[in-house]
């Protein structure tokens, strides 16, 4: 692509950010997930979403989150195959079923599959909610941990730290984690206050699915945000938001990716109704 | 009493470098065998020579006289002879020449008859003024507006405080702080006469928290009339904008001038010029310059004005140029120049010799918004950047492009490397051509549009003169019903003799 639009080869290559692009891609799918699909998302991520725009820089949409739509909208039964919590069932997967699943050597039996494949957290959550149960009830499911799902809690809290370390080191500036933040908090909390029993609590839903990592590592994509420090507070409060409206009402148990996605539709008007007042701009 | 500072948006703690330079007295510069005057030293007109090839001058004496408002004049910085009228390479980063008055130094550096003005507190602030621009004073802190205009504005309108800036805050300049700790007492008497020029209420002097020496030694010759105030070290805080802010906590118009919050500005060096002027009647011809990078003895020199840059880099132990940048000014505003043989001006600061580093290349704009962190009036350099690039100037002028102060921090912190400032100055370069072309095709329009009008008027005046002349005729002759009457008759003759003509045949 970089040869096409005839920009200097290795330059682009060694600026790494379709490294970036592919580690966020492999975190959001499922580790469960065939190889062709991973090929055919991360083609879609850097070639359509990022080159055909005109290459770094010039992307509207976050690649990764791109990427990932397209192949949950192509093909949905492989992309919803998670692995169990641990504990859930006796048979612990090991390297070899990974690989096995990834590159579908057929090898596995269906039993095997079933067994070690569940619902996750949020998708268990969703469903049961539809089913009218109660959130107190849902929760002594053994799938859930003291937060949120087991495991994922874990993964999240993690993220968590890696996100306030990127913080710290000035990689990433505070505006659109705590704003996405903020906006699934104040939501969640909302609706929690109203019925505790329908709605799941702001803590869970902070450390389920992909919170964390739409917060610090997505989100943060400086190329698809906003310019202006308050046009970000503004865009990560509405990804924020976006996802609980989707996890708790749309078609998709975690809603992030599409909260991205449509936030970044939104960048530009965002950032020309935020615009700084500059200094002396207030004085006659 | 004690002040309470404000603090500007944006701005960085830069490492400074200034131990290079500030460990040493600074020392004269020895006399050059010849100085290279530019006509244009400031901002405004060039000045017009008065002097011919040939001419003897003494140290001080006119050699170019100010052509407009906003104009000083030039003057020998030593005695000689003036050798040359001409075009000579100048401290521009284009490298282009322009003309310059240069002289042959005859040895002797004898001063012109200068007067000073005695009694200044009793003298009309006009005719400080005068003193002032009479003297060629710019002002000294690198920007070279000519301090007489500053004044006059001042006079006419009400001044609530004088800030005379010592705020030294770009890296590795030290000149200020030196002139600070070896000249405090003119500082602050020119304070005084400046204040008494326009007639300000208050007085500040400012200076950086990492100056502690420069800020002691003002205090000894400080009084209750003057504030001197110590303001934490950050980049740009020593721009005239961005010191206002601090020191006062009001922001200057967007498009506007200090004097419209009722504040006038001048750097230490043109306050010590001042009192120079008054009480000696000396006009510049040397200044204070910091000569510091890889040399090998970096410092402080006093240096007469068209001192070629080579001579006083030599001095402090430097003479291979190859794979070194010249820098004149600071890391972050300073121009870069090629050619060493270039003369001291009035608003030469710093001489930077640095390690030739290659220039990483310029990736895309990621957006990341680092620029706009930083932008301390709190500009969106990438939207400046985008619009300048695609050559959209109503959207560039939008964002306040020329309310940009060309700090440089922008392009410091852009980690794709862009040269955001360069954008910028291009952009305001194209707009200032365009409003230049379209003043030019104004002046035509109208001048034609005159010329039409007046050819108008003449045609209306000739035919009136000429209607009035056939009336006036008329009326000599025969009145208008006489000669209606002979037409009549005329016509019935004919009438008559026609009828004739065909009963005869």
């Amino acid at each position: 692509m970089l040869k096409l639009s005839r920009k200097p080869v290795a330059l682009f290559l060694n600026d790494g950010s379709v490294i970036v692009t592919a580690l966020l891609f492999a975190f959001t799918i499922s580790p469960f997930a065939p190889w062709w699909v991973i090929l055919i998302g991360i083609f879609f991520a850097v070639v359509i979403a990022k080159h055909l725009y005109g290459g770094l820089g010039f992307n509207p949409f976050n690649p990764a989150m791109a990427g990932f739509v397209f192949v949950l909208l192509c093909f949905p039964s492989q992309m919803n195959v998670w692995p169990a919590a641990p504990g859930i069932s006796e048979i612990k997967p090991d390297i070899s079923t990974y690989i096995a699943m990834i590159f579908q050597t057929g090898s596995l039996e269906k039993n095997t599959i079933d067994a070690i494949s569940g619902a996750s957290p949020l998708n268990d959550m969703k469903s049961q909610l539809s089913l009218m149960a109660m959130v107190s009830e849902i929760d002594e499911s053994p799938i859930y941990g003291n937060f949120a799902g087991k495991g994922w809690e874990v993964i999240n809290i993690a993220l968590l730290a890696g996100g306030i370390f990127m913080l710290l080191a000035g990689i990433i500036r505070w505006h659109i984690p705590v704003a996405v933040l903020t906006g699934l908090f104040m939501t969640s909390l909302f609706f929690y206050a109203i019925d505790a029993e329908t709605y799941a609590s702001p803590v869970f839903h902070l450390c389920a699915g992909g919170t964390m990592l739409a917060a610090f590592f997505i989100a943060t994509d400086p190329v698809t945000a906003p310019a202006t420090p308050r046009g970000r507070l503004v865009y990560g409060f509405m990804i924020g938001m976006t996802a609980y409206i989707i996890r708790n009402w749309g078609g998709y148990p975690d809603g992030f990716a599409f909260a991205v996605l449509i936030a970044n539709s939104a960048a530009p008007i965002i950032s020309y109704y935020t615009v700084p007042k500059v200094v002396g701009e207030n004085v006659s | 009493m004690s002040r309470i500072l404000h603090p500007f948006p944006g701005g960085l703690r830069l490492d400074t470098y200034k131990e290079l330079s500030d460990r040493e007295v600074s020392e004269q510069q020895s006399l050059p065998e010849r100085v290279i005057l530019p006509l244009q030293q400031h901002i405004g007109i060039p000045a017009e020579p008065v002097v011919k090839t040939g001419d003897k001058v003494l140290k001080g004496q006119i050699i170019a006289r100010a052509s407009g408002y906003v104009c000083v004049p030039i003057h020998a910085s030593t005695s000689g002879k003036v050798i040359d009228i001409g075009n000579y390479p100048v401290p521009h980063p284009s490298e282009l020449k322009a003309p310059c008055i240069v002289i042959e130094a005859d040895g002797e550096d004898q001063w012109f008859d200068i007067q000073p003005t005695n009694d200044y507190i009793s003298v009309d602030p006009k005719q400080l003024q005068a003193v002032i621009r009479e003297c060629g004073i710019i002002g000294l802190g690198g920007a070279g507006f000519p301090a007489h205009v500053k004044l006059q504005e001042g006079v006419e309108n009400a001044v609530d405080t004088l800030i005379i800036n010592g705020v030294e805050c770009e890296p590795y300049i030290t000149c200020d702080d030196r002139l600070i700790q070896e000249k405090a007492h003119y500082i602050v008497a020119g304070t005084r006469m400046i204040q008494h020029a326009v007639q300000a209420k208050q007085c500040v002097i400012a200076v950086e928290d990492d100056m502690p020496a420069a800020f002691q030694a003002l205090e000894k010759w400080i009084d209750e009339d003057i504030e001197l105030v110590k303001v934490p070290t950050c980049y740009p805080a020593g721009g005239e904008k961005q010191l206002i802010q601090v020191i006062t906590g009001k922001e200057v118009p967007s498009g506007g001038l200090p004097i419209h919050v009722g504040i006038v500005m001048h750097n230490v060096a043109t306050a010590a010029a001042v009192y120079r002027a008054v009480t000696r009647g000396e006009p510049i011809v040397s200044r204070y310059v910091t000569i510091t990078g890889i040399v090998e003895r970096p410092r402080n020199l006093q240096v007469l004005l068209g001192t070629s840059v080579k001579d006083c880099v030599a001095n402090c132990g430097f003479e291979d140029y190859q794979n070194c940048d010249i820098i004149l000014g600071g890391p972050m505003m300073g121009m870069q120049v090629t050619n060493p043989d270039i003369p001291i001006i009035k608003t030469t600061n710093c001489i930077l010799i640095k390690k030739h580093q290659p220039r990483p290349p310029e990736m895309p704009c990621i957006r990341c918004g680092e620029c706009v962190r930083v932008c301390p009036v709190k500009l969106l350099p990438q939207q400046l950047y985008w619009h300048a690039k695609t050559d959209d100037f109503d959207a560039a002028q939008s964002f306040h492009l020329f309310d940009c102060i060309e700090c440089g921090l922008c392009s410091y912190v852009c980690p794709s490397n862009i040269p955001l400032v360069q954008y910028y100055r291009y952009a305001k370069s194209k707009i200032a051509d365009e409003e230049r072309r379209h003043r030019g095709a104004d002046f035509s329009r109208a001048r034609f549009l005159a010329k039409n009008e007046r050819m108008r008027q003449q045609i209306r005046e000739e035919t009136t003169v000429e209607i009035s002349l056939t009336e006036e005729a008329t009326e000599n002759e025969e009145s208008l019903e006489d000669k209606k009457a002979y037409i009549e008759a005329a016509v019935e003759r004919t009438k008559q003799k026609r009828e004739q003509a065909d009963t005869d045949e």
